[in-house]
């Protein structure tokens, strides 16, 4: 008798390990086996059981439908209320196309028996058949892009760490997942950390880099249990280390925890803080790819960016190149999240709409109110108006409505929003977070705060908001970096679509 | 405690890349803040002044000059929380620990902090109790986590 069970931050945070434990004490025979998340929070905690090797589910489960489940026979039958049938006639997994995260949900994370055996380390095996240059020509053809939000194409930069010379290069894994509404990179680390680490060696293998790193936030405790527990069992088994998989290649992976600080998302300081410095932003140029980690050619990437190369090297550039539109290629996993009734990880093809995403697999807002709002890519990213939602998610797109992709989150609000509030909290927030070396972000925003007040007390409002405006370019124009450079997007966008919250 | 006292925790992490922050992360855990005398170990050991060591605990919201109590309450502040009502749950939070954001109780027992996601948005509102998850609570919900948390 086996039962699967997520240990997943989410599933946990409703109650997944007290439902593991009733399991324990009134089926102590019974094995359970705790995996990662489907994304489908709400029928979190989810219980699977399989049987002629078909997987059904049972959800949301609270410890006191352990009983009862046990009563209904729920090994054998889906009597129970809460059956949910078996896991492939869901229509909200069935609509997703996962690439990368295909075994979510499904495995045990931490066996790598069980990674094998669901197509894990197909794509690593293939970069070890060939050359360096040809795995940057496969990673570049993919037309794979940053999945951290600045979209920049991945073989660029890889072929530059590649063409660098230099007594060591470094692959950084970005785990600093600080966006609001984003958690992709908190579900691949407990739901399948060899994909990461299997990307990072690949990674490692293109540009000559032997040392990496992931620098994970501090505030996803069981991300850092479950991936450091990951790191012990490759280093065991010859995945990491001097002689990956018998060859005589070698990697090394340390995790990193942050301490705290938003900004550290942003490559130059979160290179600074992995050095053990304060958090602030480096000057480009150069670049990373140039001079990084303690000066040496780094390849800063998103956990995502480096969790869709295996899938790429195993399956080919063309395959993974035929998902999406236009320069948006591949698929990104979309997160849902904020007032929504089936919030969760839908990962899809770009090009899919804003309305797919929200009404489609969302369901529509939680409070059953009118949705107003979406915030697309986190706290630097546009409010856009229900309006808008037949947009597709395609960079270029939303790069022209001045908003972004950004890391695939996308917040629903109800009509309940104060876009003005929202406004004033996107510059407090930048005013919490800004490390402070520019003027424009670590003065700009207190301004813009204080600005906001005034307005929302609706004192010279007309005059208050040309200053917001002016403020807005210079902090966009002035900035180092995408903090204080993108803190008007936000704001302005507000301002565009809900101007009457303003007061005009 | 003078400074010798620290060198056990922060001996181990020198040499180490990012070994200042790994070594404060060690003091903040075990001492529940950073005291000035693990500044100054710091400092001797990475060979730095004590302003850099100061300047880097200073800049980590994760580092504190005050102790943080034993049951540390972190409720998210973030915008997929504000859709589902965290402005009003913090203030809740405020009121049912007798705190405000950033203040540790008197007895030490409990602090109340203020944190910027955690990954739970989906299932927002969402808040940490000490590292355990909790999400998806209302007020009631708020003051039965926390009791439950004082019973253990």
């Amino acid at each position: 008798m086996k039962i699967y069970i997520p240990l997943d931050s989410i599933a946990v945070a409703l109650g997944a390990d007290d439902v593991a434990a009733e399991f324990a004490a009134v089926a102590p025979a019974m094995q359970i086996v705790r995996t990662g998340s489907r994304g489908m929070s709400w029928l979190e905690p989810l219980v699977e059981v399989e049987r002629n090797g078909v997987r059904y589910g049972f959800g949301p489960i609270a410890v006191r439908d352990v009983v009862s489940l046990m009563a209904k026979n729920f090994m054998e039958s889906d009597e129970h209320d809460l059956a949910l049938g078996s896991m492939d006639s869901i229509t909200w997994l069935k609509r997703q196309q996962r690439l990368i995260f295909a075994r979510c949900g499904i495995t045990d994370p931490l066996s790598l028996v069980d990674y094998k055996a669901h197509n894990g380390l197909a794509g690593l095996r293939k970069a070890l058949a060939v050359a360096p240059d040809n795995i940057v020509d496969e990673v570049t053809t993919s037309g794979l892009r940053g999945r951290g939000g600045a979209g920049f194409p991945a073989g660029i930069k890889w072929k530059t760490v590649a063409d660098q010379t230099a007594p060591q290069k470094y692959i950084v894994c970005n785990a600093d997942e600080g966006d609001s509404g984003t958690f992709a990179d908190r579900m691949i680390l407990e739901g399948d950390p060899f994909l990461l680490i299997e990307g990072m060696i690949i990674a490692g293998l293109a540009t000559g880099a032997t040392q990496g790193f992931v620098y994970l936030r501090s505030e996803y405790p069981i991300a850092a249990n479950i991936f450091s527990e990951a790191l012990k069992i490759a280093y065991a088994n010859n995945l990491l280390g001097d002689t990956i998989l018998g060859s005589d290649k070698s990697f090394t992976i340390e995790l990193f925890i942050g301490a705290g600080a938003y900004i550290c998302g942003e490559e130059s300081s979160l290179l600074n803080s992995l050095e053990g410095k304060r958090g602030e932003v480096r000057a480009k140029p150069p670049i990373p790819a140039i001079a990084g980690l303690f000066d040496q050619p780094t390849l800063v990437h998103n956990t995502i960016s480096l969790c869709s190369v295996p899938v790429i090297l195993a399956k080919g550039a063309p395959y993974y190149r035929d998902f999406g539109m236009g320069k948006s290629m591949g698929t990104m996993p979309f997160q849902i999240a904020g007032n929504v009734k089936h919030g969760g990880l839908v990962e899809c093809a770009f090009g899919v709409t804003l309305r797919t995403l929200v009404e489609d697999f969302g369901g529509g807002t939680r409070s059953c109110r009118p949705l107003r709002a979406v915030q697309v890519g986190g706290p630097l990213g546009a409010y856009l108006p229900a309006s808008m939602l037949d947009l597709p998610m395609d960079y270029e797109t939303l790069a022209a409505r001045g908003a972004g992709v950004g890391h695939g989150g996308v917040v629903v609000f109800d009509d309940t929003v104060n876009l003005a509030e929202q406004a004033r909290y996107a510059f407090e927030f930048c005013a919490h977070e800004s490390c402070g070396k520019c003027t424009p972000c670590r003065i700009g925003a207190v301004r813009g705060a204080e600005t906001m007040e005034k307005i929302i007390a609706g004192e010279d409002v007309a005059d208050n908001i040309d200053l917001v405006r002016d403020l807005c370019y210079t902090m966009e124009d002035g900035s180092l970096c995408a903090m204080g450079g993108m803190t008007p997007i936000p704001v302005r966008s507000a301002l565009e679509h809900f101007a009457k919250d303003f007061g005009v | 405690m003078n400074s010798e006292a620290f060198q056990s925790i922060i001996l181990p992490w020198v040499g180490k890349v990012g070994g200042v922050m790994t070594a404060m992360r060690a003091v903040q855990t075990a001492h529940k803040h950073i005291p000035p005398d693990a500044i100054t170990c710091a400092a001797k050991l990475f060979n730095l002044s004590i302003a850099e060591v100061r300047g880097i605990v200073s800049f980590y919201d994760d580092f504190t000059n005050a102790a943080q109590g034993d049951i540390r309450v972190r409720v998210c502040q973030a915008e997929a929380c504000q859709a589902v009502g965290s402005r009003e749950l913090s203030r809740h939070a405020e009121q049912a620990m007798g705190l405000s954001f950033g203040e540790t109780s008197a007895d030490g027992q409990f602090s109340l902090e203020k944190v910027f996601c955690l990954g739970l948005c989906a299932a927002a509102p969402a808040m940490l109790i000490n590292d355990v998850p909790h999400s998806r609570f209302d007020a009631d919900r708020f003051d039965a986590l926390l009791d439950k948390a004082i019973a253990k």
